[in-house]
């Protein structure tokens, strides 16, 4: 009666998995080798053979507790969805307010400044050729300016990024500002983003404004001086991204962005700052590619690595220490110039993959990125993505809802491997600091990017509408350059000039005099950085603080080469 | 007659992208070219200096972040130096409208994302054989 039809009800699962792969053998004749960016061979099919139910604990536990593969927090997007922060900047202080209250109109949470080259490069604007001034970003040199661009806005409960590294001018004019406002600085928040040196160096060069240890000194003192002055805010954001955008694979950019960490958190323990004084205010920052399993399982992978390297390999034994908070950015380097509203849909898987991956933060790329910076309505477009798939889509209602998937999980164990190895060798060289003096992260970079445009070449990387689905397109498809308005640029940099007459120069003066004294000391008997606030408050310029500390520190040469 | 170009790759203003002057640079190199590289952020005076020293046929700007803006001055400089047979070659991202303006101040061609390295060796190379021959019948 209850006789088991053979057939149809194998043994085990072994024996199904067998009957299985044979029947798939004969119908897909000549198997396709698939590999991720990282190199992993894709199988057509996970299954529980593939995942040991007894590392359930070890490996996965749950949202909040460690490893936190599954999330960092208990309550994850349930609780409170990730930071919509958008980046924006674009010509005068004036012009870049109206656009900041738009986007914060339309949804944003939180504010990201970029600002102009020139600032970048550590400039003031009376020291570059007018024509680059605010193609790219505000031109913000002083206090003042900072002041006009978040006037309007609530310095004690908006998270505020700075996209400014070494040595963080544009926080200390914020922090000017906060006072002069009666904000407590306590209350500051947001995150110092281009903290992370050793990526300008290896990676975007264009950040890279002092020499490779004068920057080593002034990225520990900034830490120190946060740790003491603004508790809310976090001193370091270590980029993956920018090891992702210049070639390195999803799990080499992890792994780069870890040995850097490592890095950070032992120079440090070095300057007497313990584990978990700082690791709390650790964060992250990553691209995320349109390869989507493989970004979700490198998240999750990040995750479970750093809750152990926190604890085994710095000691720290606060929890807060163990949680791996991040900030994703869809990657532009997978937009494409061709047939630009397709980037819509490249946008949208991109920042599923980064949701489900557990981001505490996201910035969706507008459309036309690669095209010119964003126009306003690309930058709505963006904005608009993200509130789709929180709130129609309703990515927000499970936590790790890919969690289990006998894919996924197998996956991130790959990735861990993967990453790890990588981890493993830069350790070898001597640790992250040493790995990219030598050019050693470079060159594996560069293999790597080689290797994905080969794959391009190929048609093996399919690139849809470059290598693959091409249109005939109107060449005047190319849209203009937004461009700052002259005649508000020419009026900014006349009120400069103005501004920088009337101040009190002899205190200015004074205050970079002990900034270049500061710059001389040994590590520990001063910080750099309280000087850089201290110059900031008494009006001293952008192009004024660093270029003291270009000429005290060196200036910022990348190691490069052809 | 064989020749050999000689190529200044450089990238001036204040982006640092270097990634697409890195690769043109190496591609024209193992061409067989001779070229002279430089990192990013030459001021145009370094420029006009390095042309006329190094006596090049070609000056290749890469420019990825509106630095093109600036390229107009360095034509300027160029001519005023005495250098106004130097092909001035751009690559990287120029919208149409910059395109047109730089083409009008003397700059020889503009090469987009996407362009092929092979194609630019060729230009380069058809260059090089004119200004030659135009410097040797003057």
């Amino acid at each position: 009666m209850n006789k088991p039809l053979p057939n149809d009800t194998p043994a085990s699962t072994e024996d199904a998995h067998t009957r299985w792969r044979a029947e798939y053998a004969a119908q897909i004749g000549t198997e396709r080798e698939i590999r991720n960016r990282s190199g992993i061979a894709i199988q057509p099919l996970y299954s529980p053979l593939d995942v040991d139910p007894a590392r359930h604990d070890a490996d996965l536990g749950f949202p909040g507790q460690p490893p936190y593969t599954r999330g960092i927090y208990p309550t994850m997007h349930r609780g409170r969805t990730w930071t919509q922060r958008q980046l924006i900047g674009l010509g005068t202080p004036e012009t870049y307010n109206a656009r900041l209250r738009d986007i914060l109109s339309q949804g944003a949470s939180a504010v990201s400044l970029i600002p102009c080259n020139s600032v970048f490069r550590g400039y003031d604007m009376d020291e570059v050729d007018a024509e680059l001034l605010g193609t790219c970003g505000v031109v913000v040199n002083s206090a003042d300016h900072m002041d006009t661009c978040l006037d309007g806005v609530d310095l004690a409960h908006t998270s505020c990024a700075m996209n400014d590294p070494s040595p963080f001018t544009l926080l200390a004019f914020m922090l000017a500002t906060a006072k002069q406002r009666g904000v407590d600085w306590g209350s500051i928040t947001g995150t110092s983003n281009q903290s992370d040196y050793l990526s300008h160096f290896v990676a975007n060069h264009m950040f890279f404004r002092i020499a490779l240890a004068g920057a080593r000194r002034i990225l520990t003192d900034h830490i120190g001086w946060c740790n003491q002055h603004l508790p809310r805010w976090n001193p370091l954001s270590v980029v993956g991204q920018h090891m992702q955008q210049a070639g390195a694979t999803p799990a080499e950019a992890m792994a780069f962005a870890l040995s850097s960490a490592i890095q950070y958190a032992d120079d440090c323990s070095a300057a007497g700052l313990s584990p978990d004084d700082v690791l709390p205010r650790f964060t992250f920052f990553f691209d995320i590619s349109v390869s989507f399993f493989e970004e979700i399982a490198k998240f999750r992978a990040g995750r479970r690595i750093w809750a152990r390297l926190a604890r085994e390999r710095l000691g720290a034994r606060d929890p807060r220490s163990w949680r791996f908070k991040f900030h994703a950015q869809t990657s532009g380097v997978d937009l494409t110039r061709q047939q630009p509203l397709n980037n819509v849909a490249r946008v949208t898987a991109q920042a599923i993959a980064g949701i489900f991956g557990g981001l505490q933060s996201l910035h969706t790329d507008a459309y036309d990125e690669a095209l010119s910076c964003p126009t306003q309505f690309g930058a709505r477009v963006a904005v608009a993505t993200q509130n789709i798939l929180r709130e129609e889509a309703r990515l927000t209602d499970v936590i790790d809802p890919l969690g289990g998937s006998y894919y996924v999980e197998a996956l991130t164990n790959e990735m861990e491997a993967r990453i790890v190895a990588v981890l493993d060798e830069v350790e070898a060289q001597g640790g992250m600091y040493k790995a990219v003096e030598s050019g050693f992260v470079q060159q594996r970079i560069g293999e790597s990017a080689r290797r994905f445009q080969e794959r391009v070449d190929r048609g093996e990387q399919v690139v849809v509408g470059v290598n693959a689905y091409q249109v005939e397109e109107d060449a005047s498809a190319r849209p203009a350059l937004p461009k700052p308005d002259v005649a508000l640029m020419d009026a900014h940099r006349a009120h400069f000039a103005q501004w920088k007459r009337e101040r009190a120069n002899e205190a200015v003066r004074r205050a970079l005099d002990d900034l270049a004294r500061a710059a001389n000391t040994k590590a520990g008997e001063a910080n750099i950085f309280g000087s850089v606030v201290a110059a900031a408050e008494v009006g001293a310029t952008h192009g004024e603080i660093c270029g003291t500390l270009r000429r005290e520190l060196g200036f910022g040469h990348p190691l490069t080469a052809v | 007659m064989d020749i050999r170009p000689k190529v200044l790759v450089t990238k001036i203003g204040l982006d640092g992208h270097d990634r697409g002057s890195r690769i043109v640079a190496a591609h024209l190199r193992d061409a067989g070219m001779e070229v002279v590289y430089t990192p990013p952020w030459q001021a145009i005076p370094t420029v006009v200096k390095l042309a006329l020293e190094e006596d090049v046929d070609v000056i290749g700007i890469s420019s990825l972040a509106t630095d093109h803006l600036i390229v107009p001055k360095l034509m300027r400089a160029l001519r005023d130096a005495g250098l106004a047979d130097v092909t001035v070659i751009v690559g990287g991202i120029v919208p149409d409208e910059d395109e047109h303006t730089l083409l009008a101040a003397g700059v020889a061609r503009v090469f987009h994302p996407g362009a092929s390295l092979d194609d630019i060796a060729i230009f380069v190379r058809e260059a090089t054989v004119r200004t030659r021959a135009a410097r040797f019948a003057a």
